[in-house]
Order: structure tokens, then C-alpha cells, then sequence
């Protein structure tokens, strides 16, 4: 189970004003260690993408960031919060069920296989979570639900289920589901790595849109221009720890690691 | 291939397009194993029709007496109530087996374990003869003399309640697996989608993962139910009033065995027929996938989802 000794010591003072913040995040799955001691921090507003070959450990660190995940040592601060505990005193309490859920609300979270709810409509699959969790009106949910299939261009689109549309289209619904809770970071874990390289493009202009209305991201890609274009920071991941980082012009066009050169000379 | 092989196909190809008879290939083995199973099954009929022993007339006239239709009733009122019990009460060991809490993990497999290893007819009998354990049910505090609740055993475990308790609290066993099953087939997926909406564990089961488990629990809770019908005739051993026991209590005392278990099991031939077909139209509705233009959720699944959302 997780000994976190350094975090009695040193406590979880409120941290600067990251959004999110790890230093030496460890995670293990039986006895491999998947994260070696994550040091990572992205501001509010910014776009960070998250790189690295397969099995670097990128999706398990974006699932510890909403606790889908705990893990076994470090520290993650997200939103000021230090991921799973209370501090009161000196010590820490690890938090109950319902308020992890209650953080995790914050934090909107989009998959690779998109993960709708196949029995509820594009537009219940948006309203659920707001009338069961924050005790939304339906009236209300569902018109701001019609708002947010508007953005993500699905305008209309509300009634079909998620197996009668593209994959390009569930993935936006997808996202329109995570907005839906107003959330104050998001996480992409390769959003476009499931589409037909013709669907692509509709889901990143929506990321797109929605990093310059200045919300938090954190992007696990392959998408390469989609880095260039849109991160202000760029994290090189492999083996379980963050190799490289800079802003994406640097990481990506003249990187300093032999790991990053050998991962980009591949995937470019 | 040869010119004259090509030659022949284009003759026989050209022998379609006249007017010349094809001759399909015979199967004489089926006909001949069709005509002695005819042969068999007629010469047995006609034994039991002339069987005077079986004396179809008093079949016709208990058919639909009195005694007989209450027995049909309370075989009928068993099945729904087990049934109930055991749906709701699978869930709820379903759920508990599938759980972090090693303690109701640890209950609800010895649960499964105990009514899944003994059998149904030793459990009937041993709710039949709970008097024979416990004299008086009391309920109150413990290891005191403190009772809220203190009553004869007799008076509250008739047969009826014992047959309802022995069905209902066995098919809880089974139905939990079945349920089970049917919610590990559900994508992990849809769990994690949950939980980083802010879902609790128990809204995401409720409103998530359940409803679409049903696309796999209810065919076979449809097997269940046509399993627990002709299981309820177990019950006849403790006198449940079930349609056994009633036929079985008047041929004790006109010794008209044959012809009253030809009337019972007429009757459960019916009511597994109607029950089949209703399979038939279940598997039909919730074995489909989600194919595109496909399934809507069915009531049951919108139930469960509850009364949020659109
Ligand atoms: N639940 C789990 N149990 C055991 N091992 C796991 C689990 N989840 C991930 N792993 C292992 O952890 C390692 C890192 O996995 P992770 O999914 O984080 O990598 P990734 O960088 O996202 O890779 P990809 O690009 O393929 O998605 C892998 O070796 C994987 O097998
Ligand atoms: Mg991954």
C-alpha cells in the first residue's frame, strides 16, 4: 500500500500555483515499477502534451492525476489539492470514497476508445453525470447539453446512440460529456489513436477550440503537429520517467536525449 | 481442366436452362429413420390412449377442477415470489461478490457456495422441519433475555412461507452468478468513464454497469425462471399446497394416480410453453448488439438508469 513518508514530513503545503504538480510520482503494478519518479507541473491555462513510446507509463500517470489510480509515493498536487489525501495538522488523511469522487468532478477525462455509455442517447450520455451528480435540472442540463453539442458541431445530434455515429463523432460527444461537468482541467489519453486518419482532424480542431478558450489540458499524443501547434509544453516520456521537456519548438525540433531523438526519428 | 471437361460443364450447365426434370439428392436414411420413429411413437400413443389405467376420461374431468386450478395458482405465486427474491437478492450478492470489501466478498461466496452445494430437495425439507431446529423465533438483543419478537415457528414457517423461503433464498445462488457474469461482460471502460465523471461506485453500478449487464442476465434469468417453475413441484415433500401436493393429496384417497399426474403434467407442459415463448421474445430483445439503427434500451434498462438525464 502507499507509504507516503515524505508527505507526513513535509506535509501538503498549498503548492504554487500550478495546476497540476508531481515530483517523484511512483506507481507500481505488482512488482514493476511504471513510474519512476514523475517530475512534472502545468500552469492553468496551458497545454501540455505528454509523449513517449508505448508502455512509458503516459496513461497510467494521466489516471493517477483523477485518482483512477493511487499511487505509491511522490506527491501529485492537482488544483492545490494533494491527490487522495486531507491534510489536517501534520498528518494526512486519505480522503473516503466521496470525496475523491467529488475531486474527480473537477477533472474531466477523455479516452482513447471514447467509452460513451452505449444504452443513453449523445445527449443523456452529456446530462447524466450533471443531474446525478450535481443535482442539475434536466431542463437545464439538456439545454446546456444542446450548447455543448453545438460547440463540438453535433448540433441536432442528441437523440442518436452512441453506436449510430463515427468514431470521430462519439469521440466529440465524448468530449462534450467531460465539459459538461465544467471542469477545471482536462485529460486527454490519446483522443485521435482509435479514428480513421480522416476523422482525426474534427476531433483536434475541437481541442483545439478548446485550448484557446484557456482551458487546462493535459494531452497524451502522437499527434505531432497537433503538439507543435497547440502545447505550450512538451513532456518526453520513457521508462517511467520524464526524459526531456521544454516548450515544443525545442523538444520537438532539436531534442537533447538520445531517447527522444530515436522516439521522434520514428514517429515524424 | 481438359476441353472436354469444359465441353461436359457447358452441356450440363445448358440441361438447366431446358426443360429437363433435376433430380435432387434422395435422403433415404432420413426417411427411413423418420417412418420407424412414426412407427414407434403412434404404436405408444395408441398404448396409452387404450391404456385403461391412464382412463383419459378422468383426466378430462380434473382438468380444470377446483383443487387443481388453486395448486396451478400457488405454483404460479411460488415461481413469481422465488423469482423476485432471487433476482433482487443475486444483485445484491452479485454486487457484494464483485466488491472491494473483503468481507462481503468473503459472505457472499460462502453464500453462493452453500445453497449451490446442497441440494434444493434437502433445503425444502430442512425449512419444512425449521421447527424441529428452532421451537420459537425470537428476535432481540443478544445473549440477553430481551425479546422484540417472539413467536411460534409453526405459526410463521408454514409450508407455504418454507416452500417461498427454500426457492427463493436457492435461486438467490444462481441468479448471483448469472448476474455476475453478466456485469463482468460489461467494458471496464464504461467504469472509468464513470468514476472521472465523479460517479460514485454504487451510482455507476446503478445507472451504468447494471443496465447494461442486462443485455446478458436476462436470457438466462428467462432459463432460471422455466428451471424454478418445474422446480417448484420439489415442494409437494413439505406439503407446499403447489400443484404436486394438490393432486397428490386427492389420488392418496381415490388412488387415481396415473390420470392426476397426467393432469399435473399437463399443466406445467402449458405453463413451460408459455414461458418459453416469452424466452423466445427476451432473447430476441436483448440478445441483439448495438449494431448501428439498432437496440434501444429496452424499459427495464431506461428503469434502471433512472429518472435523470433526457
Ligand atoms: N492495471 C494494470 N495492471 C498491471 N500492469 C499495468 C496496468 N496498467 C498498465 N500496466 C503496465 O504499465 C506499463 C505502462 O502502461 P501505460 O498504459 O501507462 O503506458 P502508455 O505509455 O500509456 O502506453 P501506450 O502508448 O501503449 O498507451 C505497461 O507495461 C503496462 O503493461
Ligand atoms: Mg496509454
Amino acid at each position: 500500500m502507499a507509504t507516503m513518508m515524505d508527505h507526513e514530513r513535509d506535509g501538503a503545503q498549498a503548492p504554487d500555483e500550478a495546476m497540476v504538480r508531481a515530483t517523484g510520482v511512483r506507481k507500481s503494478f505488482g512488482g514493476t515499477e511504471v513510474l519512476k519518479g514523475i517530475d512534472l507541473h502545468v500552469r492553468p491555462g496551458e497545454v501540455s502534451c505528454l509523449l513517449g513510446p508505448s508502455g512509458s507509463g503516459k496513461s497510467t500517470f494521466l489516471r493517477c492525476i483523477n485518482h483512477l489510480e493511487t499511487i505509491d509515493g511522490g506527491r501529485l498536487h492537482v488544483d492545490g489539492h494533494l491527490v487522495g489525501y486531507r491534510q489536517r495538522g501534520d498528518k494526512l488523511h486519505e480522503l473516503k470514497a466521496s470525496e475523491v469522487a467529488a475531486r474527480r468532478r473537477e477533472i474531466g477525462m477523455v479516452f482513447q476508445r471514447f467509452n460513451l455509455f452505449p444504452h443513453l442517447t449523445a445527449l443523456q450520455n452529456i446530462t447524466h453525470a450533471p443531474c446525478l451528480v450535481r443535482r442539475v435540472r434536466k431542463e437545464q442540463a439538456r439545454a446546456e447539453a444542446e450548447v455543448l453539442l453545438e460547440r463540438v458541431g453535433l448540433g441536432g445530434r442528441g437523440g442518436a446512440y452512441p453506436a449510430q455515429l463515427s468514431g470521430g463523432q462519439q469521440q466529440r460527444v465524448a468530449i462534450a460529456r467531460a465539459l459538461a461537468m465544467k471542469p477545471r482541467l482536462m485529460l486527454f489519453d490519446e483522443p485521435t489513436s482509435a479514428l480513421d486518419p480522416e476523422l482525426v482532424g474534427e476531433v483536434l480542431d475541437v481541442m483545439k477550440d478548446l485550448a484557446r478558450d484557456g482551458m487546462t489540458m493535459v494531452v497524451v499524443t502522437h499527434e505531432m503537429g497537433f503538439a507543435r501547434e497547440v502545447a505550450d509544453s512538451v513532456w518526453f516520456m520513457d521508462d517511467g520517467i520524464v526524459v526531456e521537456h521544454g516548450e515544443p519548438a525545442q523538444v520537438l525540433g532539436s531534442p537533447v536525449h538520445e531517447r527522444t531523438k530515436a522516439f521522434l526519428s520514428k514517429v515524424l | 481442366m481438359t476441353t472436354t471437361d469444359s465441353t461436359q460443364g457447358d452441356r450440363a450447365l445448358a440441361t438447366r436452362h431446358d426443360d429437363i426434370e433435376v433430380v435432387p439428392l434422395r435422403h433415404w436414411g432420413r426417411w427411413a429413420a423418420a417412418a420407424v420413429v412414426a412407427l414407434l411413437a403412434a404404436s405408444l400413443m395408441a398404448s396409452l390412449a387404450r391404456n385403461p389405467n391412464l382412463e383419459w376420461g378422468t383426466v378430462g374431468d380434473y382438468l380444470f377442477r377446483d383443487f387443481v386450478l388453486r395448486g396451478v395458482g400457488v405454483t404460479i405465486m411460488l415461481t413469481v415470489v422465488a423469482m423476485l427474491i432471487g433476482t433482487v437478492g443475486g444483485v445484491v450478492v452479485a454486487v457484494m461478490r464483485l466488491s472491494a470489501n473483503p468481507v462481503l466478498r468473503a459472505v457472499a461466496s460462502l453464500y453462493v457456495w452453500f445453497f449451490r452445494g446442497t441440494p434444493l430437495l434437502v433445503q425444502i425439507i430442512f425449512w419444512g422441519f425449521l421447527a424441529a431446529l428452532y421451537q420459537r423465533i425470537q428476535l432481540g438483543i443478544p445473549f440477553t433475555d430481551l425479546h422484540v419478537i417472539d413467536v411460534s415457528t409453526n405459526a410463521v414457517v408454514g409450508p407455504v412461507v418454507a416452500a417461498i423461503l427454500a426457492l427463493g433464498l436457492n435461486e438467490i445462488a444462481y441468479a448471483a452468478e448469472v448476474v455476475r457474469g453478466g456485469i463482468l461482460a460489461v467494458d471496464r471502460g464504461q467504469d472509468d468513464a464513470s468514476l472521472a465523471l465523479g460517479l460514485t461506485k454504487s451510482q455507476a453500478m446503478r445507472t451504468i454497469t447494471l443496465p447494461q449487464a442486462m443485455r446478458v442476465i436476462v436470457p438466462p434469468m428467462g432459463n432460471e425462471t422455466i428451471t424454478m417453475l418445474k422446480s417448484t413441484a420439489l415442494v409437494a415433500v413439505i406439503g407446499g399446497k403447489d400443484l404436486l401436493t394438490a393432486v397428490q393429496t386427492v389420488y392418496s384417497q381415490n388412488f387415481k394416480v396415473m390420470p392426476l399426474l397426467v393432469v399435473a403434467a399437463l399443466w406445467y407442459l402449458a405453463l413451460v410453453s408459455v414461458l418459453s415463448v416469452g424466452q423466445y421474445f427476451l432473447e430476441r430483445r436483448f440478445g441483439r448488439g448495438h449494431g448501428p439503427g439498432g437496440s434501444q434500451p429496452g424499459l427495464a434498462q431506461r428503469w434502471l438508469a433512472g429518472r435523470k438525464g433526457a
